[in-house]
Parts: C-alpha cells; structure tokens; sequence
C-alpha cells in the first residue's frame, strides 16, 4: 500500500462515534492531508530558516548560539517563514475543531439520547458532581477544543467527549488506528511481549478522557477490573458510552481527581497508567498525582506513563523548540515544563527507586493494511506523532522495600 | 418556550465558539491573520467539492443514476481511497506552491536576477 492516509471513511463506526456526513468526512480528509503536508513538506522550511538565517543572526547579535529552546523560541517567531507556518498549523487545529463541532452538535439530541440509553444499561459510569475542574484544566481550553475536555453545550451533553473523537483522526493523520486507540494497543503489545503470563486483576487509567486508550486495555485483560478516572464528566460519559457501545464489560468510568485517590486504598491497583496525560496537568499538581499513583500501586505492580520524549540534555535545542510548539500555539500550557523535568527523576521523589524504573519506546500498533506506519523520524510531526516513550516502573516487592 | 427550545443547541452557531486562551498573532496586521484564515476555509471547501464530484462521477458509473442518500453514505473502497487521497495531496501541493517553494529557494538560495543580468552583459 501506499503512505496515503486511509479516508475518513476507513475508521470504525463503534454505535457512539458521530455519523459523518459526506462533505464532514471530505473536511477531515481535507485537513488530514493538509497536516501531513505541513509537517512532511512544509515542516523542513524551519530548520532551513534556523540554518541560514536565524541562527547566524542571533549568533552576530549575541556572540555565542543559544542557550535554551526559549531564545530560538523568540528567535524564531521573528522569521517570516516560521510564523506563517505556524499561522498555517493554528488555522489547521481550528478547522479541525470546527469540523468536529459542526458535526457533532448537529446530531447531539441522537449522540446524548444514545449515551444516556447506554450508560444507564451498562452500569459503567459513575459521575460525582463534586469533583471541581482543576485550574491547569480551566485555563485555556486545551489544545484548541473549546470548552476543554469538560465543557458543556447544555447540562449532561456527550459534545465535549464526541468531538475529541470524530476529529482525532485529521490530527494524526489516521496513524492510530480505526479506533484512534494505537496507543492503548501498543501499551498492551509490549505489556503482553515483556510479561506474557501476567495477570494483573486491578488497573487504574488516569487521565482517560474518552478511554481511546483504556478500552484496549480491558478488552486484553478480560479477567482485570479496569478503572477510569478524569475529572472531566462530558468526557467520561461519551467514554462509557463508547466502551459500553463497543462490547467491553470489566471497565468503569469514574468521575475522580489523580490528585487525590483516597476513595482506593493502599496497594489496591496491579497496574496504573497514563497516556498522553501528564502534559496536560501543572507543576505542582504532576507530583502529587505520582505520588499517589505510588500509593495505590501493589509491590510488584507496574505503573507506565505513556509520553512524547522529554526533553533531555542530548536533544538539541532546535529540536526542543520543534516540540514545544504546542505549548505555545495549541493550547498545552504545561507541555513546555512538563517535557523540561527528568521525568525519572520526579517519578524517584514520587517513591519509584530509579533502579525499579525503565523508559522504552513504543509505536503505534494499528491495523497496517488500512493505516499509515507512524512516521518516520525525518518527517515527523512533533507532538503528534504516534511514537511514544513510555516511562515505567515495577513498583519494587514488599521484602525489597524492607530491605 | 417549551423546554426542549431551551436546551435545543444552535448547533452552527456554538461550533464556531472560539477556544478559550488568547490567539497568538501570526502577522503583524491582524487582518493577514484573519483572511489567512478565510483562504485556508475555502482551500478546505474546494477539496470538499472535488470530492463530492468525485462521489458523483463514480456513482453514477456504476449505477447510471444517483439519490443522495448514496452520496451521504458513499464510502471509497481501496482503490477508489486510493486514487481520491492521490487526488488531494496534488490539490494541496497546487495550492500550497508557494510555501514549497519558498523553502525550496531556502535550500538552494539563489542570487537576485540582477546579478545574472549584469554578469551575462558582460561574460
């Protein structure tokens, strides 16, 4: 097959994803094609300005290189080029959303009446209206959705969780998958190949949005009790639905903080994850919330948060400031920091001793006679693409503890 | 107003709802900003068109007529995704020609023409 994305029309029509009309899913081919294009072709032009023109100007101004991905941050959205991509890429993200929205708020008398149908059978959600929307949530709507993971067009609506998940395909340009669920499926690839008997009966997804990600996780674990957590109630309930919608039985969907786990006890949980999650909280909060995990993790246990790679010494800073973009021009305030810690290093204050830590790189694992292969590193598009680091750790046994 | 008036959406009216957090600017005159974003709409559309066309054209093909019911649940098998993806990507390289070009002339810089033009009056 060719490197051609698949059409819209190739995803997976699970009962709870928004029926796309024609000229809908001619918009997110449009804008899938368009994504690719900016980061395939368009995306060399910024290195290329850096090269001739930014770096040497700096370089004559300030006497030496830069010396943080910030000062070619500033740098760079003086070039002309540079910010008429970025131009570009912003009004790509919008229409995206726009898209999403036109043909998810057209239908959500249908979309809600199904979620309410589904969830009151199914018994897999479960909302507390006290939980509060923390700020790193509220501040901006992240990544461009308006109204976040947790707004609302009128009270109890699926809009928020429906949208996510007709329009993810445009973004990544289908390299998730049919069920844009690549990152779950790769998570439980690589759990399978490394501990192939293991049998964990308890695990906990933080951060789940709409559960792209936990769902796999339940349907490859029949036996486990899986438990998915957000603050975001639009979300989970298009969640639930989804999962319930899609056949799986052993997950619920709960209306909680990570922060604060303490409706769990102790050692509760065989496995914690997070996927594309951690970005999206604050400084003060991502600590508390490993902690937490650690808390609630059994000796043993496995706990694997699934990111884009941090930002370490080794990766030049042009590169740094490639992948910072989000942070800046999408939407994801926490990304820049987040991405600037030694994650192994906040996971070791969080409990997790670094010799029980391990980072591995997973890709995407999506049905490859249908969708593309993740890219390749050259045109990579940063923050997108569907090939993750994965940073884990075997909580260490109770006897290595005493010891 | 009944109460499903009240909690009806105006669907096009709230899917343009603006994302929360300020919009970086892009341009110095804000207005580059907004009709860059009326050009990359209509882009969108026009792809939009073609596709629909295409849908036409390969309906009727295969059934000498069309309903547009078909139109609305068309899926392209393989091939037919094949050749539309095809068809979209020369699209985008057509309209988006001078952004590649510029960072063509970015890796092959060349002279401004005048240079050739007083070095060829004299060579």
């Amino acid at each position: 097959m060719s490197d051609l994305p698949p059409p819209y029309t190739a995803l997976t029509r699970h009962p709870m994803l928004a029926r796309t009309k024609h000229d809908e899913a001619a918009r997110f081919n449009f804008l899938t094609h368009l994504n690719r294009y900016l980061s395939g072709v368009l995306g060399p032009g910024n290195r290329l300005a850096y090269d001739t023109r930014v770096l040497p100007d700096f370089q004559a101004r300030h006497g030496r290189d830069p010396e943080h991905r910030y000062e070619i941050r500033d740098a760079m959205n003086q070039d002309q080029f540079h910010r008429t991509w970025s131009a570009l890429k912003r009004n790509s993200m919008e229409m995206r959303q726009h898209n999403g929205r036109q043909t998810v708020l057209r239908q959500i008398d249908e979309l809600d009446a199904l979620a309410r149908q589904f969830n009151e059978h199914s018994g897999m959600l479960e909302l507390d209206p006290t939980i509060r929307q923390p700020d790193y949530q509220t501040a901006v709507d992240i990544h461009c959705q308006p109204g976040g993971y947790h707004g609302e067009e009128r009270p109890g609506d699926v809009s928020a969780g429906a949208n996510y998940d007709v329009g993810i395909f445009a973004t990544t340009g289908g390299a998730l998958g049919g069920l844009n669920d690549g990152g779950g499926q790769a998570v439980v690839a690589w759990a399978k190949k490394v501990r192939p008997d293991w049998d964990p009966k308890r695990i906990l997804d933080i951060g789940c949005t709409v559960g792209h990600n936990a769902v796999p996780i339940a349907l490859a674990y029949p036996g486990a009790e899986v438990i998915a957590i957000d603050t975001a109630g639009a979300s989970l309930r298009y969640g639930a639905a989804r999962a319930a919608g899609m056949g799986a039985k052993n997950i619920r969907f709960v209306q909680a903080n990570g922060e604060d786990l303490s409706r769990y006890p102790d050692n509760h949980f065989d496995w914690v994850q997070t996927t594309m999650f951690l970005h999206e909280l604050s400084a003060q909060a991502m600590p508390r919330l490993l902690s937490e995990c650690y808390r609630v993790l059994k000796p043993g246990g496995l706990i694997l948060h699934v990111e884009q790679p941090q930002y370490s010494a080794s990766m030049p800073l042009f590169e740094q400031f490639m992948r910072d973009w989000d942070a800046f021009n999408n939407n994801e305030p926490f990304w820049s920091a987040m991405h600037g810690q030694d994650l192994k290093d906040v996971m070791a204050r969080s409990g997790f001793a670094k010799d029980s830590q391990f980072v591995v790189g997973v890709r995407a694992v999506v049905d490859r006679s249908i969708f593309p292969a993740a890219e390749t590193e050259e045109q990579e598009d940063y923050g997108r693409a569907a090939v993750w680091n994965a940073y884990g750790a075997w909580k260490a046994a109770a006897q290595e503890m005493a010891a | 107003m009944t109460a499903k008036d009240a909690e009806s959406v105006d669907w096009i009216a709230r899917a343009g709802a603006k994302a929360k957090g300020r919009r970086p600017d892009y341009f110095e005159d804000p207005a580059i900003d907004r009709l860059l974003s009326l050009a990359m709409a209509l882009t969108a559309e026009v792809s939009v068109l073609r596709e629909r066309l295409d849908t036409v054209e390969r309906l009727l093909e295969v059934k000498g007529g069309l309903n547009r019911a078909d139109i609305e649940s068309y899926m392209p098998d393989a091939r037919a995704g094949e050749e539309r993806g095809e068809a979209t990507r020369g699209y985008i390289a057509r309209v988006m020609r001078g952004f590649q070009q510029d960072v063509e002339a970015m890796a092959n810089p060349d002279p401004p023409i005048t240079f050739w033009v007083e070095k060829l009056s004299k060579e």
